[in-house]
């Protein structure tokens, strides 16, 4: 479709898109308390065609439900947190695929034709370099001549399944973007008159900013093989080289365990846990704007998904299914039906876990990610580096890195039973009975050996 | 205590494999995921009664809308001694008596009215009552548009009783069916006042 810009198409898109972004949000709650029901051995939602217009009930509701506006509250504040919480949310969205784009990508690996063909690293000599800058420059002055027309045509000749198309920062759009989601989080709970909503949303804003740092450390292998912060590049390079869950499988792992974080999702529920917090941040918000944390809540966890499924799962990739150069219309809905059956399988293993692990505790929240997480992701980011650079055994140097993942896990694994344990010790002198000094690390109290 | 009546308990050692969280996370999904799939089957234990198509099953005693009950020639029991409006811990109960127009009894209630709406529902005048006129039946889904609906006066709780018979829901269960003794007429050959003598 050659369409001029018209800004009347430009507007019903984004309605459009909006539109059926909050309808999936709003269907998503239903899938929630359906698929909790299921795990508590009970049914969910089940009158008016087993429950499929219990999200529009819920809609109507909130609509016409009274808002609340608590006295002393910080007028500007109350009003503009879960505008935030829901306006990042939607924008982290814009960069992530749900489908493929038309053409395929090109993945930049200037070495082609050398040795080391399939890795894209920089180059390491003055010929490699020249080559490079002027590949750099070439293409930036292609780009850079094309009118406003030229590239409208360019963008209605192309199909992409992407808000945002060809955003060469695509991975960090989506972090710093959601980072800004804290905002949210605290103006809420500052602005609500109330102090255990700020305490909430402190605790809230600590486990959200703790798990940025191994969010992004552990995106960072994936992104030094591809060579590309692209999210259509690394599915390229996916689809030319295997999914990168099979050779870096831990760090699917701390992401995952991330972006529960991120998205304040059982087991890291603890600032919004209905059993201790009251409600945490949104306590004091009543119809739209608690209905709109939730749609924010939801969104990220789309995003998350999506990213999730991008960076480590092949994106629209299926491997006898979908063919990476068919732009019919077959194709692409194929394509679109890989990426969102994908997504919607992560958001139910999503909803699964939070029937599975139990909550944590604060102090074990922010134990797990700056003592476990990140010191685990430097560690296996170190591991992929060395690997990279001196291919121990040439080609497939890449695939080490799944059983070295392993290693590191276990590696872990037995640092934490020496932390916990403790030193041993076999003699010790006691110095009274009825003292009531308990057996806890780290206290100097020394008790004697009664050999039980 | 000496030091050998002391004993120390320890805490379970966590291994390598509790540490990193992994293997009991699998085993925990695998728990969820087959709850999960018997519901979905059917086969599990489905705790969910689908109200109303499947009505409950209640006791026996359930402590459900009044009656007045009527003895065998469809006279109202009640002998209008006030005891049930004194035992009830809400006086929801008012009763005016009347002389009774029937030879074998001294009164009888001219009017009888409860309040649904403040009643507990304890069952104290169940029990408090000597002639078994009082009784609780198991109808639960008691609703009315208005207070004054709610209040049922003797007609209404004798109607209750002609129903409950009707559908043979409520049979007369004081005393595992029998009624109380201040229900039986009086036997002959016993004067008013109770005396050692035969």
């Amino acid at each position: 479709m050659s369409l001029e810009f018209s800004l009347l198409i430009t507007l019903i898109m984004i309605v459009a898109l909006l539109g059926s972004l909050n309808g999936v949000v709003a269907y998503l709650i239903l899938v929630e308390r359906k698929i909790s029901a299921w795990v508590q051995d009970r049914v969910g939602p089940n009158r008016a065609f087993f429950g499929i217009l219990q999200p529009i009930a819920d809609g109507v509701k909130l609509l016409l439900k009274e808002e609340v506006i608590p006295k002393g509250v910080d007028k500007v504040f109350y009003m503009i947190a879960p505008a935030i919480a829901l306006f990042t949310a939607f924008l982290a969205l814009a960069v992530v695929p749900f489908g493929a784009t038309s053409p395929s990508p090109v993945l930049v690996d200037y070495r082609e034709g050398t040795a080391s063909h399939g890795f894209a690293v920089w180059p390491s000599t003055q010929v490699e370099y020249d080559a490079v800058i002027e590949a750099d420059r070439n293409h930036a002055e292609v780009t850079k001549s094309l009118s406003f027309k030229e590239k409208i045509k360019q963008y209605n000749d192309t199909t992409n399944f992407l808000i945002a198309p060809h955003v060469d920062i695509g991975i960090l759009f989506v972090f710093s973007v959601g980072s800004l989601a804290v905002y949210g989080v605290i103006l809420g709970g500052w602005s609500s008159n109330n102090k255990y909503s700020l305490l909430g949303s402190l605790r809230s804003s600590a486990q959200l900013i703790s798990y940025e740092i191994p969010l992004g450390l552990s995106v960072l292998g994936v992104v030094l093989v591809t060579g590309s912060l692209n999210l259509e590049r690394i599915i390229q390079y996916q689809i030319e080289h295997g999914w990168n869950v099979l050779f870096q499988p831990l760090a699917m792992v701390l992401f995952a365990t991330s972006i529960f974080a991120e998205c304040n999702r059982l087991p890291f529920d603890l600032p919004e846990s209905e059993q201790e917090l009251v409600g945490g941040y949104h306590t004091e918000y009543s119809s739209m704007k608690f209905a709109l944390f939730l749609f924010g809540e939801y969104t990220h966890m789309i995003t998350t998904s999506f990213v999730m499924m991008t960076l480590f799962f092949g994106g629209w990739h299926l491997p006898f299914v979908t063919k990476p150069d068919d732009f019919s219309y077959l194709g692409m809905g194929l394509k679109f039906s890989v990426i969102v059956g994908k997504m919607l399988s992560f958001i139910v293993f999503y909803m699964l876990i939070r029937w599975t692990i139990l909550r944590f505790r604060f102090d074990q929240l922010m134990d797990l990610a700056w003592k476990v997480m990140l010191p685990i992701s430097l560690c296996a980011f170190t591991v992929l580096l060395l690997l990279v650079h001196f291919q121990p055994i040439g080609e497939g140097s890449l695939w080490l890195m799944s059983p070295f993942s392993l290693f590191i896990l276990l590696g872990a694994g037995f640092i934490g039973v020496k932390v916990r344990n403790g030193p041993t010790k076999s003699e010790v002198v006691y110095i009274g009975h009825g003292t009531g000094y308990s057996l806890q690390r780290g206290n100097k109290v020394l008790l004697k050996n009664t050999g039980k | 205590m000496k030091a050998d009546e002391i004993t120390w308990v320890k805490p379970p050692k966590f291994g390598v494999m509790d540490h990193i969280y992994l293997p009991a996370i699998l085993s925990g999904l695998a728990t969820t995921l087959t709850h999960m799939g018997q519901t979905l089957l059917g086969t599990g234990e489905n705790t969910t009664q689908q109200f109303p198509e499947q009505r409950p099953k209640l006791a026996d005693n359930y402590r459900g809308v009044h009656r007045l009950n009527r003895d065998e020639e469809g006279r109202v029991k009640c002998v209008a001694c006030y005891m049930c409006s004194t035992a009830c811990p809400a006086h929801c109960i008012d009763i005016v008596a009347a002389p009774s127009p029937w030879p074998d009894r001294e009164k009888y209630p001219e009017v009888f009215v409860i309040d649904e709406l403040r009643c507990i529902y304890c069952g104290m005048c169940e029990q408090a009552c000597p002639v078994d006129a009082i009784e609780l039946t198991t109808l639960y889904d008691l609703v009315g548009l208005s207070r004054e609906e709610m209040i049922f006066n003797k007609e209404k709780l004798l109607s209750v009783f002609d129903q409950t018979v009707a559908m043979g829901t409520d049979p007369i269960r004081t005393n595992k069916g029998r009624l109380g003794v201040a229900s039986e007429p009086a036997q002959s050959g016993i004067t008013d006042s109770s005396s050692m003598q035969s």
